[in-house]
């Protein structure tokens, strides 16, 4: 078991060395390059051994189908023939042909700008109150918050809100008020979509990052307070830039990865509110574009560049982000 | 002179022993203000009632007479509470052509092993990867956060492919094994991990421990916030399974699968659907509460071992 996985090691390792040995350095040079390497990779066998169980399942589940996703966006795919090559056709329509997902591009873009950085101050902000607070009142406070996010499809409750006639809970609100003379359409007019859909996916934004952020509070080393205070922090903002955000930084950069993978692939609020397709795509996005040319019109190879291009989306803003956070606390 | 001041300390002793029950001790004594503490409390009073609503709304409904719940305008709030929901609920599960423990017994199987395998998998692996150095490190540990960010729609049918191709289709094996390797409990344990000082591991190889005794006796007791937590992610996300895509036969579906199947009968069943909807949330809550509330002991324990 632990040579298979060595030997996966090497091969991701070896051609790097291989390249330098072609170029510049020399035969000898390239045996005691590997020998170091063989020898690292002996003297870590245990860690091997420990990662064994999760990358072989991890291969077999995500990096095949992965791989297989980015394969077949270059293929035409219904799931019935088998696929057939058509180089980077899929992609070239996707940005050229198909204005659609121009208007889920954008909106995408508008929701994750608006909502990710809010849900992440969120989160950050409500664990960090409750952290101040003990026992089972703690607990209770949390479930609170947590709420939305463990009651499966929560949302839904913003039907009954968002119900377009006057007995709808906001409707009938307005018009008692008088703000408003008669009931509105939330979901079926154009220009309500997309800030209800923003609204409803902040009250949702207290989930994954939440909690992780609530645990990573507790491991913060209570020394470092009295410390701090010693060098005179004075009150609790300055006590939260200075010393316990840089502290739970690994918290922070999970938290931020959480967002952006839920930030970009809002589709099921969306799906259940505003309806796919939605009035004049008002609450199309790019997971729900991607929904509809694979569940509904089996177009593989084209849901798969969907989520290709989503991919590469995430993968640029995941390293910006990260870039930004590496600056907490200075 | 003596006893009165006796009294004068006694008596702000008194009216500081509540406080200290909802403020950590170190929360009252490093700068905290009163004031500050007062605002905390309004904010999270009005953010706590909007938050809740769903929570409300579903116990209400479950509690609700069937005349309520198609009453227009709807209602948040019960007015004449009722059991019957419940008693529908156990009526229609009796009817079940597969018996209803077998549905139970599906769901632990699977909850309970897709959790705690993917709890001790993840850990393992995530400890070399935040604590030791070794080749091809940084390649894997990076393959798992991007893969987080590939959309699971267009996956499920190459993991199809492939769990056919592995024989486990129509098995538990095939909801739990994938469960073992999702992404992002590696990700957070690891993160927790690194924030472990070097010297306590060092300490204990020094005392001769291999690194399999140094993950199970000094690491995992020293993260017992992020499994918890992690514990509760994996949980919601197995028991949200209903694993109608892999699971053919009737005998091996999941409670979830049989309660939504409950739901779909329309509106003769509406009473029945509202129970159904509380006892899916109830489950994960329970888990929850349990889960945070241990969170919280492990805050007296971890302050010390470092």
């Amino acid at each position: 078991m632990a040579k298979e996985n060595t030997e996966k090691e090497k091969s991701i390792n070896t051609p790097s060395v291989q390249y330098s040995a072609d170029t510049i350095v020399d035969a000898a040079d390239l045996a005691a390059k590997q020998r170091k390497l063989s020898y690292q990779i002996k003297r870590n066998k245990e860690s091997y051994l420990m990662m064994f169980p999760y990358f072989l399942l991890f291969f077999f589940f995500t990096i095949l189908p992965v791989a297989m996703s980015m394969f077949l966006s270059f293929t035409n795919f219904n799931m019935l023939e088998w696929p057939t090559f058509v180089g980077w056709r899929n992609y070239i329509k996707l940005f050229l042909e198909d204005d659609i997902f121009i208007v889920a591009l954008k909106n995408t873009l508008i929701f994750a700008v608006i909502t990710g950085p809010i849900s992440y101050m969120l989160c950050l902000l409500f664990a960090w109150i409750i952290n101040e607070f003990k026992g089972v009142l703690r607990a209770f406070l949390t479930l609170i918050f947590y709420a939305p996010s463990i009651c499966g499809n929560a949302y839904l409750v913003w039907n009954l809100i968002l119900s377009g006639d006057r007995y709808g809970y906001l409707n009938g609100i307005l018009l008692k008020l008088g703000i408003i003379n008669e009931a509105k359409l939330w979901m079926q007019t154009e220009k309500y979509v997309l800030p209800v859909l923003i609204i409803v996916q902040l009250w949702l934004s207290l989930g994954t990052g939440f909690l992780s952020f609530i645990a990573g509070l507790q491991t913060v080393d209570k020394s470092l307070y009295e410390a701090a205070a010693l060098d005179g922090v004075k009150n609790r903002w300055q006590e939260l830039w200075y010393v316990t955000l840089p502290a739970m930084k690994p918290q922070l950069m999970f938290g931020a990865v959480m967002q952006i993978t839920q930030s970009f692939a809002v589709a099921d609020i969306s799906i259940n509110l505003a309806g796919n397709p939605s009035v004049n795509y008002a609450g199309a996005t790019i997971v729900t574009h991607l929904l509809d040319y694979g569940s509904t019109r089996f177009e593989m190879g084209y849901a798969s560049a969907i989520a290709t291009v989503l991919f590469l989306l995430m993968v640029g803003t995941n390293k910006l982000v990260q870039k930004i956070l590496g600056r907490v606390g200075e | 002179m003596a006893k009165e001041k006796l009294q004068k300390t006694e008596i702000p002793k008194k009216i500081e022993r509540p406080k200290k029950k909802l403020f950590k001790k170190r929360a009252k004594q490093l700068n905290r203000s009163v004031a500050g503490n007062t605002l905390l409390f309004a904010i999270m009073i009005i953010c706590g009632l909007f938050m809740v609503l769903p929570l409300v709304m579903i116990i209400n409904n479950a509690l609700k007479p069937l005349d309520e719940l198609y009453q227009f305008p709807p209602k948040i709030f019960v007015r004449n509470p009722t059991l019957e929901n419940f008693s529908d609920l156990f009526v229609l599960m009796n009817d079940s052509w597969v018996p209803f423990s077998r549905y139970i017994l599906n769901t632990i199987i699977i909850t309970g092993g897709g959790m705690v395998g993917h709890v001790i998998v993840a850990s393992l692996a995530a400890y070399p990867l935040a604590k030791n150095k070794f080749p091809g490190k940084d390649i894997l540990f990076s393959m798992v956060v991007l893969s987080m960010m590939f959309s699971w729609t267009v996956t499920q049918i190459p993991q199809y492919l492939i769990i056919s191709w592995l024989h486990i289709n129509n098995n538990y094996l095939a909801l739990i094994l994938p469960a073992f390797s999702f992404g992002m409990g590696l990700y957070l344990m690891k993160q927790f991990m690194e924030q472990l000082p070097d010297s306590l591991m060092e300490s204990a190889r020094l005392d001769g421990a291999n690194e399999w005794i140094i993950f199970w006796k000094i690491v995992m007791p020293n993260v017992k916030p992020a499994w918890l937590t992690l514990a509760i992610f994996q949980f919601q996300q197995m028991w949200g399974n209903t694993g109608s895509l892999f699971l053919r036969d009737e005998q091996l579906k999941p409670l979830q699968f049989a309660l939504q199947q409950i739901t779909a009968g329309g509106i003769a069943r509406a009473g029945a659907a509202a129970a159904v909807t509380f006892i899916i949330a109830a489950v994960p809550i329970t888990f929850f509460l349990i889960c945070q509330s241990n969170v919280l002991e492990t805050m007296t324990t971890s302050g010390m071992k470092d």
